[in-house]
């Protein structure tokens, strides 16, 4: 069974993202709360992850030979929420919830409650390595799904990060594919020279590869390129892939873009008004 | 609003941010070292006034406490600040085995403690930072219960050589104290008299421990508040003497009911004046993202809920 949109070209993609960034600025500002710039900068990869690239089927969410996604940014969930509602994981209107006591669209994702989330996560660091133990228990179950994982730049420096990263080489882990959302802001870093917050991880290519991982970067926010860098991954045979995603935080809104203040910040009604017209006039 | 709680209102990181800049220029000894939060925790406010003894550390919190270690070694006294989720949990082998065991002079300050962390939900709340702080050696504990306190613990902590945990909340409280208040390793502060049970309440909870006396009151029952900012050492004379003066005890706590400030005053107790006794806090629960009305409602924290856990005991008090 194959229930990926295999059909989904490029521009259908490009498009449904658009329509996501407008719905991840209203929920965000619907709750009052959550964050804004790293969801924007990951939703291309997560539309292009769920409407083309997953083995996946939305009306049996638990089937067994799914492809497996692990948000490890966990605080970007409010994208992948927005990602899993389009998908028809569960009614759109429910993203109304999101971060209310009761939901099931927490603050950070909880694989107990949403039957679409394969994993938890929130505290950074983490979710690399519960991927690579969804990838090896493929392996030792003979089975064939991948999973998939999206990490921050400033994530990587949790030290957990490079402990995964050498036992999914170890253990020749080609069915594990991660993406590093590489924003190059985190919440507050450091102080840089030419812009207010500073690169926060150097050479991520040449760190992933001395790890003995197959890198391959790209324009985190073209489609193609995305779909591209899937597809050859899978035709690795020996070792995991690193996807690295060159984005922009915020994406798509330009009082956005490259700001770290809009790492969590909610935007008013005016704010959101001016942000959908700009999304819509782009996309 | 009552005649103890001020309608001044101060949020604990605000007054941190203040007080370590301030300590911070005057001893040259004081670096803050921030793990990737100084915008939430208010550390930015030494890194955009005295950057010279900001450190940033990155997303990396466990190479955080053991760095401040080694600069503890040599002379320094770093303040670790971040989420106590992250501070505590994350880094509990770290901060025992190069910090407690050590006995550096290293201060750890968990900024987001409790379960009002702002709609974050159970990865970033910190339910058992207590227990697991209090439960290694040489560690001090200290839960402040408003601005003025959070001042007075952090002088106490900038004069005191060791490792100390100071555990802080996210969002504005009401003051208790005024100025002339006073912090002293190991004591209790009776901020309210009573004589048919005693309210033993550390950190935020002080204030709805307060509030449910109130609530109490109006019922003809007199609730002693006995605030404990120091949860370890504890005050163990004013623990006893609670339970001889009232005979009955219920602690509050904003924490889970296991191995925090409940389980260290039953310890007390049980040693030495066994009485009738409840512990309000978080009952083996992971919480959830929500408001704050919402959360402290649903998890059993509220003025309510020390009020119908003062009730329930007094029928047992003999
Ligand atoms: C262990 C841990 N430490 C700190 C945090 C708080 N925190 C949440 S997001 C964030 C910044 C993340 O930066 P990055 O990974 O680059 O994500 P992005 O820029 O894509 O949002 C921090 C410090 C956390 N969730 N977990």
């Amino acid at each position: 069974m194959n229930t990926a949109f295999q059909s989904c070209s490029a521009d259908e993609l490009t498009k449904k993202a658009s329509e996501a960034r407008r719905i991840i600025l209203e929920t965000v500002h619907y709750a009052n709360a959550g964050h804004v710039g790293g969801p924007l900068s990951a939703i291309d990869m997560l539309i292009a992850l769920y409407f083309s690239v997953m083995n996946i089927n939305p009306d049996d969410p638990q089937w067994e030979d799914r492809d497996r996604f692990v948000l490890s940014k966990g605080h970007s969930a409010v994208a992948l929420y927005t990602a899993l509602a389009l998908r028809g994981y569960f009614p759109l209107e429910e993203l109304k919830t999101f971060d209310h006591i009761d939901s099931r669209l927490q603050a950070h994702p909880d694989m107990k409650l949403l039957p679409g989330l394969d994993m938890s996560s929130g505290s950074l660091g983490l979710g690399i390595s519960t991927a690579v133990g969804l990838a090896l228990g493929a392996k030792l179950k003979h089975q064939t799904f991948y999973t998939y994982c999206m990490i921050g730049d400033g994530e990587s420096q949790e030290g957990q990060v490079w402990e995964a990263a050498d036992v999914a080489s170890k253990y020749k882990l080609n069915n594990l594919i991660a993406f590093l959302d590489y924003n190059k802001l985190q919440q507050y870093g450091w102080k840089g020279t030419d812009r207010e917050r500073e690169v926060p991880v150097t050479a991520p290519e040449l760190r992933w590869e001395a790890f003995g991982w197959n890198v391959i970067s790209i324009d985190g926010h073209d489609m193609a390129q995305i779909l591209d860098a899937c597809a050859q991954a899978k035709t690795v045979a020996d070792r995991p892939t690193v996807i690295i995603a060159h984005t922009l935080k915020g994406k798509g809104v330009s009082f956005m873009e490259n700001n770290y203040l809009w790492h969590a910040k909610v935007p008013d009604a005016d704010e959101l008004n001016r942000a959908i017209h700009e999304i819509e006039a782009e996309g | 609003m009552t005649s103890m709680l001020s309608e001044k209102q101060a949020a604990m990181r605000d007054v941190f941010g203040d007080v370590l800049l301030e300590l911070s220029k005057a001893d040259p000894r004081v670096l803050a070292l921030d793990g990737d939060l100084a915008n939430s925790t208010k550390l930015d406010k030494v890194a955009e006034h005295n950057p010279s003894q900001f450190l940033q550390m990155g997303i990396a919190e466990q190479n955080m406490l053991s760095v401040a270690a080694g600069l503890a070694a040599v002379g320094f006294q770093p303040w670790t600040c971040s989420f106590a989720a992250f501070i505590s949990k994350r880094a509990i082998d770290q901060i025992q085995v190069n910090v407690a065991q050590p006995k550096l002079d290293v201060k750890m300050v968990g900024a987001y403690s409790g379960l009002l962390t702002g709609c974050t939900g159970k990865t970033h709340q910190a339910l058992e930072d207590i227990a697991m702080m209090r439960s290694l050696a040489h560690m001090v504990v200290l839960a402040p219960a408003d601005g003025i306190e959070v001042r007075r613990v952090m002088e106490f902590a900038h004069q005191y050589n060791g490792p100390v945990y100071i555990r802080l909340a996210r969002d504005p409280l009401p003051y208790l104290f005024d100025d002339s208040h006073t912090f002293t390793l190991g004591k209790g502060v009776q901020v309210k008299s009573g004589s048919h049970v005693t309210i033993i309440s550390t950190g935020t909870e002080t204030v709805r421990a307060l509030q449910a006396a109130e609530l109490l009151e109006g019922e003809g029952i007199r609730a002693a508040v006995l605030h404990m900012p120091s949860i370890k050492p504890i005050d163990h004379e004013a623990i006893i003497r609670a339970a001889e003066t009232t005979g009955a005890i219920v602690t509050a706590e904003e924490h889970s009911i296991i191995g925090g400030l409940g389980s260290a005053v039953a310890e007390v107790l049980v040693e030495n004046r066994p009485v009738p006794m409840r512990r309000v806090g978080v009952r083996d629960l992971n919480a959830e993202s929500g408001s704050n009305e919402a959360l402290l409602k649903k998890f059993g924290i509220a003025p309510e809920h020390i009020a119908e856990a003062v009730r329930e005991v007094l029928a047992r008090k003999v």
